[in-house]
Formats: C-alpha cells, sequence, structure tokens
C-alpha cells in the first residue's frame, strides 16, 4: 500500500524500551475507588446509585441524562468492583488545575462480584444501531487519551474507511504496543466489530509504528488478511488522527471539518478491545491498561487498572523511588503535569511518567525569538509558530486566530526545537482559553442585555396597565365604592 | 429539591423562550451607534458608572458627555475595547487596585427569607426567582453580580459569593505566570 507524508513532524527518543519487555499484569484491587461523573469529552454523567447502596461490578452507576446516551456526548459510568457506595461529592480530578469535580466513592468488598452481563451472541444478525446502542451503555470512549465518546463516532453516516490507530507516536507509553502484542485477536475482531457497526465500512485499516515489530507480527498472524495491517514510519506526531488520514489515504480534513465528513473514522486500540469485550462477553468498559514508567519507579510496567484506582496505589506497585517530583499524565510531549498522586485513574488515563527530584534540570530561561523558523519546518499542520507566538505574547487574539490558531494541535513540535526554549505552547493554550472565555463571557452579556430590555418593557407595560386601570376606575365611580 | 430544580427549569426554559420572542418581536431600533458601543459593555446593570444601566451609559458616551472608562466591572479590557471602537485615548480606570474584577454571585440564605419580593424588584435582569410571602432564589446562571438585590434586602440575607471555579471555567494561565 502506498503511503504519504505529512508536513514536518520530528523524530524523539521513544523511551519505550522501559516499560514494553514484560506483559500486563493486573493492577491490585484498592480498598476506595474514585469515580469521577466526567471522564471523558462531553456532557457529565448523572448518579443513579445512593450513598449506602451496594452495587456489583459493572454495574451503571452514573448515566447520561434521562438514562439515554443516543442523542447526548456523553457515556454511562459503571462500578469497577463491588461494594458500597460510601460518598458522591467532589474530589480532586486528574486536572493540570487541580480542582474537583463530583464523583462517586465506592469502598470495595474485596468479593469483586460482577452483576450480570449481557452479550451479543452473534454480532451480525443486530442492525448496526442497536450494536451502537450495546457499545454507549458499555461507557466506551476513544482510549488513546481524548476521550470521545465512542458511539458517537460510530453514528457517521457513509464511512468508507475505518482506521485502527496503533502509531502510539508518543515517547514513554507502551499500552497499545502491549496489547497488540498480546491481544491481537481481540484486536482483529473488535475492528471487525466497529466495521459492521459503521454499516460495514468498505476498507479497515490498522497502522502501527515501524518502531514496534512485534506488535506488527502479532496483528499480521492474527487478521489472516480479514483487516489490513499497515506499517508506518515512526515520526512524530504520526498517531494525530488527521496525520494519520494524510499518511494513510494522502486526504486532508478541512478546517472546520470532522474526519467523518471525508468518509474516514478513526478509533483506537484499546478502544478496538473494549468494543470487541462489550459485545462478545458483555463486559462494559470498568477498566484499562496504563503505563506506569519514568526514573521515578523501580520496575515500569503496563497494568491493567479498574478505573477509579488512585495513581498512588499503582506506583506504589511498580517499586516507588524516594524523592519523587514530577508525575506526568499522558505522553511525554503532550502529557499534563498533575499536582499530586492522590487522584484516581480514569478512563483517559494511558500512562503515568513519574519522576525523582533532580531528574530533569530546570528548563533553562526563555530567550527572545531569534525569528530562526526552525518551528515553522517541523509543524505538522504547517501553521507559523513564531507569528502565532508573537499575536499570543501580546494579546493580538484576532491575529492570532486569523492565523488559524485553533488548528494547533498543542503537539509541542515547535517547542522541541525552538533554540530560544520558548513555552510556546503554553502561550496557545493560553490564547485559546482567553479566546474561549471571551467568547462565552459576550454570550452572556447579551443574554444579560436581552433580559434587561425585556424586563424594561415589563416595567413600562405595567405602568401603562396601571395608569389605564386608573384612567377606568376614574370614570366609572360606581366600581371603586367596594 | 429535584422537583424544585426541575421546575426552576421549566420556567427558565419558559421566560427563556418568551425573551427571545420577544426581542425579534419587539426589536427596539436604537442609534446603531449607541447599540455598539453598548455592545462593549458587560452587560451587569450595576450603575457603578453612575449611570443606571449599560444602555444610559453608551446613550452618555454616544452624547461626549461621560469619559470612557467609568465602567469598573468591564475592567481595563472594556475600556480598550471603547478606546479602539471610538478610536479615542486610552484613559486609565479610577480604580487601579481592582485590576481584574472576579465575577460575583448572589446568594439568597433560603432559610432567613421572608418573601418581601424587594429583590427581585431590584435585579435588572430578573435572576431572581419567588412569590410574596415565598422563599426566593437566584437562577445562578442569570446573575451578572451587580450588587444591586443586596442593600434592599431587610433582612440582609443576600450574599455575594464568587462564581465557584470548575472545570469547564477553568483556563490556562499565561505562561509567565506559571
Ligand atoms: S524556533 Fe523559536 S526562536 Fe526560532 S523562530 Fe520559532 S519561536 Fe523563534
Ligand atoms: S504545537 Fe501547534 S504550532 Fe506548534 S508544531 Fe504543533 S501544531 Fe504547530
Ligand atoms: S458600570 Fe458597567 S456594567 Fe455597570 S451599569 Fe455601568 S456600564 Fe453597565
Ligand atoms: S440576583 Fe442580585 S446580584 Fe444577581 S443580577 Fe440580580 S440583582 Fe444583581
Ligand atoms: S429581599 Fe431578602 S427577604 Fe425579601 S424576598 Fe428578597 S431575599 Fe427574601
Amino acid at each position: 500500500m502506498r503511503l504519504w507524508q505529512f508536513h514536518g513532524g520530528i523524530h524523539l527518543t521513544g523511551h519505550k524500551d522501559l516499560s514494553n519487555h514484560t506483559g500486563i499484569i493486573p493492577a491490585k484491587l484498592p480498598k476506595f475507588l474514585i469515580l469521577p461523573l466526567l471522564q471523558h469529552i462531553g456532557e457529565p454523567t448523572e448518579p443513579i446509585v445512593r450513598v449506602g447502596d451496594k452495587v456489583l461490578k459493572g454495574q451503571i452507576i452514573a448515566h447520561c441524562f434521562g438514562s439515554d446516551c443516543s442523542l447526548m456526548i456523553s457515556a454511562p459510568i459503571h462500578a469497577s468492583s463491588s461494594g458500597t457506595v460510601v460518598a458522591i461529592d467532589a474530589r480532586p480530578v486528574p486536572h493540570p488545575s487541580a480542582l474537583s469535580a463530583p464523583g462517586i466513592v465506592i469502598e470495595t468488598d474485596g468479593e469483586d462480584r460482577w452483576t450480570e452481563l449481557t452479550a451479543i451472541p452473534d454480532y451480525t444478525r443486530l442492525p448496526a444501531a442497536q450494536v451502537r446502542e450495546h457499545i454507549a451503555q458499555a461507557g466506551i470512549v476513544g482510549l488513546g487519551g481524548a476521550g470521545f465518546p465512542s458511539h458517537v463516532k460510530l453514528r457517521s453516516k457513509d464511512i468508507d474507511t475505518l482506521i485502527i490507530n496503533g502509531a502510539e507516536c508518543e515517547p514513554y507509553i507502551t499500552c497499545d504496543d502491549r496489547l497488540m502484542r498480546e491481544y491481537p485477536q481481540e484486536i482483529i475482531e473488535g475492528a471487525e466489530i466497529l466495521k459492521h457497526t459503521l454499516g460495514g465500512a468498505q476498507h479497515c485499516i490498522i497502522a502501527v509504528e515501524d518502531n514496534k515489530p512485534e506488535a506488527y507480527q502479532a496483528l499480521v498472524a492474527a487478521a489472516q488478511g480479514r483487516v489490513e495491517v499497515i506499517k508506518i514510519p515512526t515520526l512524530y506526531p504520526t498517531g494525530g488522527e488527521r496525520q494519520l488520514i494524510q499518511i494513510l489515504t494522502n486526504k486532508e480534513v478541512g478546517r472546520f471539518q470532522i474526519p467523518a465528513s471525508i468518509g474516514i473514522v478513526v478509533h483506537n486500540i484499546e478502544t478496538t478491545r473494549a468494543v470487541y469485550r462489550a459485545v462478545t462477553a458483555g463486559r462494559p468498559l470498568i477498566s484499562r491498561v496504563v503505563t506506569v514508567t519514568g526514573t521515578g519507579v523501580e520496575k515500569p510496567q503496563n497494568f491493567e487498572v479498574l478505573l477509579g484506582t488512585p495513581m498512588r496505589e499503582v506506583i506504589d506497585q511498580c517499586g516507588r523511588k524516594p524523592n519523587l517530583e514530577t508525575l506526568i499524565m499522558g505522553g511525554g510531549m503532550m502529557g499534563l503535569a498533575l499536582p499530586s498522586d492522590d487522584l484516581p485513574i480514569i478512563k483517559t488515563t494511558n500512562c503515568l511518567i513519574v519522576g525523582q527530584v533532580g531528574e530533569l534540570p530546570p528548563p533553562p530561561p526563555p530567550l527572545p525569538c531569534i525569528r530562526c523558523g526552525a518551528c515553522a519546518q517541523v509543524c505538522p499542520i504547517n501553521l507559523l509558530p513564531q507569528q502565532l507566538y508573537w499575536y499570543c505574547a501580546a494579546k493580538e487574539f484576532k491575529k492570532a486566530q486569523a492565523h488559524s490558531l485553533f488548528e494547533c494541535i498543542d503537539c509541542g513540535c515547535c517547542a522541541y526545537v525552538c533554540p530560544s526554549h520558548l513555552d510556546l505552547v503554553g502561550y496557545y493554550r493560553y490564547a485559546k482559553a482567553e479566546i474561549r472565555a471571551a467568547a462565552a463571557e459576550r454570550k452572556a452579556a447579551d443574554q444579560a442585555r436581552q433580559r434587561h430590555e425585556f424586563r424594561l418593557m415589563r416595567l413600562v407595560r405595567e405602568k401603562q396597565e396601571k395608569a389605564a386601570r386608573h384612567q377606568k376606575s376614574k370614570s366609572n365611580p360606581d366600581l371603586t365604592t367596594f | 429539591m429535584l422537583l424544585t430544580i426541575g421546575m426552576l427549569g421549566i420556567l427558565s426554559l419558559i421566560f427563556g423562550l418568551l425573551l427571545g420572542y420577544t426581542s425579534v418581536r419587539f426589536k427596539v431600533e436604537g442609534n446603531p451607534i449607541i447599540e455598539q458601543i453598548n455592545s462593549h459593555l458587560p452587560q451587569m446593570q450595576c450603575g457603578k458608572c453612575s449611570y443606571i444601566g449599560c444602555h444610559p451609559y453608551a446613550e452618555a458616551i454616544a452624547n461626549n458627555e461621560v469619559a470612557i472608562n467609568q465602567c469598573l466591572p468591564g475592567g481595563e479590557s472594556t475600556m480598550l475595547a471603547l478606546a479602539r471602537f471610538l478610536d479615542r485615548e486610552p484613559i486609565p480606570l479610577e480604580a487601579p487596585e481592582e485590576v481584574v474584577p472576579t465575577k460575583l454571585l448572589a446568594i439568597i440564605d433560603e432559610t432567613a427569607c421572608i418573601g418581601c419580593t424587594k429583590c427581585i424588584q431590584a435585579c435588572p435582569v430578573d435572576a431572581i426567582l419567588g412569590a410574596p410571602k415565598w422563599m426566593h432564589t437566584v437562577i445562578a446562571q442569570e446573575c451578572t453580580g451587580c450588587e444591586l438585590c443586596v442593600i434592599v434586602c431587610p433582612v440582609d440575607c443576600i450574599k455575594m459569593a464568587p462564581v465557584p471555579a470548575t472545570l469547564s471555567r477553568w483556563k490556562w494561565p499565561h505562561p509567565s505566570q506559571i
């Protein structure tokens, strides 16, 4: 199969050797599971259990509004083990803000007892919509880190190509690599289920970066020609949805388009396995594979972790070294620094990078931009990062937007090569957040203005009515006697 | 509790629809310059500019009766936006100590409320729900934080509190502040 290229990109040290030599092992059952109501992109779920309720593993404990996910960007949350609901309140969530958000806390009973599961014995006999609903009820969202509810992506019509994204281009992360090596059969069958659910897409491609030869071999052996397995060159950020589409099809997804509008849908490796398990075994999304790595742990390792397990406990199981300083959730390039490890593992936690004090020298102080243009050469979207930087730093947000700021995927290639060590992505994130907040504020102000005008009108009308009544009673004195 | 939330939800939906309708049906044909100036103001209707609302202040600006730095809640950004739009010189605000105004929200202590309806009469955006002799409550989404309801309450049961920080409102800080 012919491959194409996207603009720019960078070669990185993978650091994948740290964690990809040993098999995935289950993490221990924790005493408490903390399950935030929002673990995906979209609307938060609503609790359907109460404090004191006994719950079984796999039972839905928080659902989409009205228990109907089909029209919403949301996905239910399940109890990841059996036990008792001991609290429903705000708890710190894994987010750079260090804020809290509502969640459900389960005290586990150690029995790990399943609720009754309903599998689909032969999905090929069911209409696509029904399989999709089953996937929605299983709470499956994009497990590559973005967390977009999968059933929404499966709603697209006229899909010609289904791509399973096995690129895993970010440094340190190896969960998909291990999954492809250990569960190739489940991934291939999951891909076939997805194909059926999309109304029978013509093509199905699994793309694997060539730094994962074992994973590639395993998939080829399992596929037996049912699905096309393609080796692609290792280059960051090949795993970006739009970049991968360009490599495989030479099609560019337009500025305000989603891939589905050109007939393509991309799903992640672990998502595909989750779909397989949900359909063939009725098993909802109650666990995921997490890479725990970095120099802060004795034995980096991939774990199958029950959702809601505190990060601290999983890090302990890898042999926590003293003097830990940094914790990053996600990959080495786009991962987010977390303020503590007293946070639950959620659906989007694919990797934890633990670092020791003094491991990374503090970044050298930023210097002025020398307009060398290195950033523009590596930008996969072909933007002008230094221009964007000038505009964002000067708060010229309109100009930044005119230079396609919102097309930037925060990949960090530009900052990686910048000789002045500028925190370019930091400026883009800041500017995007300010622009979004200003738009929201404008909308709220507009609404307040309307409400105020409405009120003024109402007051005028009430005054007129009062005056009219007054007039009437004057000309009709009989009526005012009582 | 759920019932109250549901009822409030339905009520605000009805009002919202009514509002949308009336704003189209009874659209006031004003002076376009005034309307544009008004569109740069924060619409809190708090009167801190010493006019009785944003629109009157916009009129006064259009008539060149007042400086463009009188809206304190809007802060520097509103002043700069006005300066740019009107092509006038920016002037510093008179209360420089409050550079970034924090957004506030009125909260009624429902157990203390005697249902006098005074706050409803004071609220410029109809953000308070209640009936005579019943407890009153603030529709948090609609409250602009103007504080006008606080002084009129005879039992002092309205407090202003900062709008709580949530994930959806969180913003990435400026790189120099990390
Ligand atoms: S790489 Fe850095 S120094 Fe060079 S042009 Fe881009 S922002 Fe400026
Ligand atoms: S972070 Fe944005 S601007 Fe920088 S290289 Fe990536 S896409 Fe381009
Ligand atoms: S001070 Fe600002 S927000 Fe308050 S009424 Fe005047 S213009 Fe409107
Ligand atoms: S509730 Fe009070 S603070 Fe909020 S808008 Fe109404 S009057 Fe102003
Ligand atoms: S003014 Fe105070 S007491 Fe009167 S209705 Fe409002 S909140 Fe209740």
